[in-house]
């Protein structure tokens, strides 16, 4: 199957006065259409780096990266990006906010039919009541539901989302993943997250891909999430597959994170902490 | 056993707003408590209520068997924001405190207080740095070394790592539990972190949704100590709690939902590429017929 993006051998390098510093390093990924890609690593891998090539705020030191066979060179409204804070103007109602960008893409339509599609994200999202409202008036959470509806509203080829519930607290942040459900109930974008939140990832994604620790961060491990969509939280609560992913990549996180597959040596492979097998621990658990 | 802290039925209102409505709550000498909820439902209220730092409209609280009326050496509080003093050195903060406490005691013995608290949170060498120069992570250890410096008999601790990344939170979970652990001091949590609760505390106790939030019942954690948050997740025991808890939050926050029903039309209309010249077409390309659809909005 031709890959819907493609990140191939992507790499990062940052000038400083100690000479180049590589941050991320032939970083290949490929993402198929419709699928939910979440990347997982700790602060400062260079997690956000990958996603602002692929958004094109940053540029590319090596490789490449391709959407739908054409190669980004540049930021654009095909990627729809939603930033950990939101950024929102801060002059214009979450109504304003939105409409700008579906007034630039959708620049051919009727006036009616452009407020519709605004009206509608902003309803999606849980917004109806404050479409008037300035970002001022509205929660650190209610604001990034706006972000989430101006990035979704532009009907863009793919969403790029980078720890967009970081700033919020935990139950709040479970809230906006469940908007996040809701719109791709509908429509299901091809999406790459960038997060620290091992649930979060596991909830929303396909694929959990984990990235080992920077300098010169690669990909260190890829997890399968096998659960349906649209997915529904308490049952996933009550799976014991679910634990096991998630110790899986707790584990991760904890002790392998700065094992690079790349550069493995024969000698190496015995130092490798063993990570528990998905399935294994399934029997183990009696299931 | 008397407990050592014990609220009955206290209340709070903000301007004809009931904040906190019938809080009743015992926590024993020695034991570690912690009081999950979303935020923005007095969870905040509730630790100041116990601080003293605001009075209840009814109902009493009581430390020790006597009723709280002001702010006082008795209770540590750390704050999620540090509120520590940007001109000073991290050792002057925590002397500040071990000063106001321990008038009586020798220089030299304050001294050796202090020193003894921030090495219990690994900040020796960065004693003579000030806050501005410090990262979260350090800045909250501040705060823990100058809560604990004065012996306080119960710690309060507000949302303490709410504002720091998933990795130190970790790394600073762990010291409050091995500090907790040397000490025996007796601990208050607020989070929303149902998770950091799980791991660290004896009880976890649900706050339910406001306004007049009360608390919802209590889920005790048997877990074995120490609890190590990778193989917790395939023991059965820390799954039903985590259900449990999550399933009560998560059915507060249904409740508070409005359902409404909205009529809403999504024109199907393809965007344009911005990237080549404008055309000068009237009409969006469409992908097929309008969708019209009634959602359901929370």
């Amino acid at each position: 199957m031709s890959s819907y993006l493609e990140l191939s051998k992507l790499t990062k390098v940052y000038p400083t006065p100690k000479g180049p510093a590589v941050i991320v390093k032939d970083f290949d990924l490929k993402i198929a259409n419709g699928e939910f890609i979440t990347l997982i690593g700790h602060s400062g891998c260079g997690k956000s780096t990958v996603l602002s090539m692929v958004a094109g705020l940053n540029s590319v030191s090596a490789g490449g990266i391709f959407l739908v066979g054409k190669e980004v060179t540049g930021p654009g409204p095909d990627r729809g990006v939603v930033f950990q804070s939101p950024c929102l103007l801060p002059w214009m109602t979450a109504y304003e906010n939105v409409k700008m960008g579906v007034d630039q893409v959708f620049y051919t339509a009727s006036h009616v039919e452009r407020r519709e599609i605004a009206e509608y994200y902003l309803s999606i999202v849980g917004l109806s009541d404050a479409l008037r409202k300035y970002p001022s008036e509205l929660s650190q959470g209610m604001r990034q539901r706006v972000g989430i509806a101006r990035a979704f509203a532009l009907s863009p080829k793919m969403l790029l989302l980078d720890e967009p519930f970081g700033m919020l607290d935990s139950l709040t942040r479970i809230e906006l993943q469940q908007v996040l459900v809701d719109l791709s109930r509908r429509d299901r974008k091809t999406s790459l997250m960038v997060t620290h939140d091992v649930d979060e990832a596991i909830f929303l994604a396909d694929r959990v891909v984990m990235m080992t620790d920077g300098p010169a961060a690669e990909v260190g491990d890829i997890l399968e999430i096998p659960f349906e969509h649209p997915r529904d939280r308490k049952e996933l609560l009550a799976n014991p597959e679910y634990y096991a992913l998630r110790e899986y990549l707790i584990t991760f996180l904890e002790e392998r994170s700065h094992i690079r597959p790349s550069r493995l040596t024969v000698e190496d492979e015995g130092k490798i902490l063993r990570m528990p097998e998905p399935s294994a621990l399934d029997e183990a658990i009696g299931q | 056993m008397e407990p050592l802290l014990h609220l009955d039925h206290v209340s709070k209102s903000f301007g004809g707003q009931c904040v906190l409505k019938d809080i009743c709550l015992s926590i024993q000498p020695g034991e570690f408590v912690a009081i999950v909820g979303y935020s923005g439902t007095g969870k905040t209220t509730l630790i100041n209520l116990i601080a003293g730092l605001i009075a209840p409209d009814s109902g009493t609280i009581l430390l020790n068997g006597k009723p709280v009326r002001g702010p006082g050496p008795d209770r540590g509080i750390v704050f999620q924001n540090y509120s520590l003093l940007p001109w000073m050195t991290v050792f002057e903060n925590v002397m500040l405190a071990v000063d106001q406490v321990f008038p009586g005691w020798s220089p030299a013995k304050k001294a050796e207080q202090v020193e003894k608290y921030l090495g219990m949170v690994k900040l020796a060498p960065a004693r003579d740095k000030r806050p501005g120069e410090l990262s979260g992570g350090m800045r909250q250890r501040v705060s823990v070394a100058r809560a604990l410096s004065t012996e306080p008999g119960i710690l309060l601790l507000d949302e303490p790592l709410g504002a720091l990344d998933a990795l130190t939170r970790a790394t600073l979970q762990e010291e409050i539990l091995s500090i907790w652990e040397r000490d025996k001091r007796t601990v208050l949590l607020i989070t929303n972190d149902t998770d950091e609760g799980i791991l660290l505390a004896d009880r976890i106790i649900p706050l339910s949704m406001g306004p007049g939030a009360t608390l919802g019942p209590e889920v005790p954690v048997p877990l074995a100590r120490p609890r190590d948050r990778k193989s917790v997740n395939h023991d059965p025991g820390f799954k039903e709690i985590r259900s449990r808890v999550l399933n009560y939050l998560l059915d507060q926050g249904a409740l508070q939902k409005t359902r409404l029903s909205l009529k809403l039309r999504l024109p199907d209309i393809l965007p344009e590429d911005l990237n080549s010249p404008r055309v000068s077409r009237r009409h969006p390309l469409r992908r097929g017929e309008e969708r019209r659809e009634t959602v359901e909005v929370g």
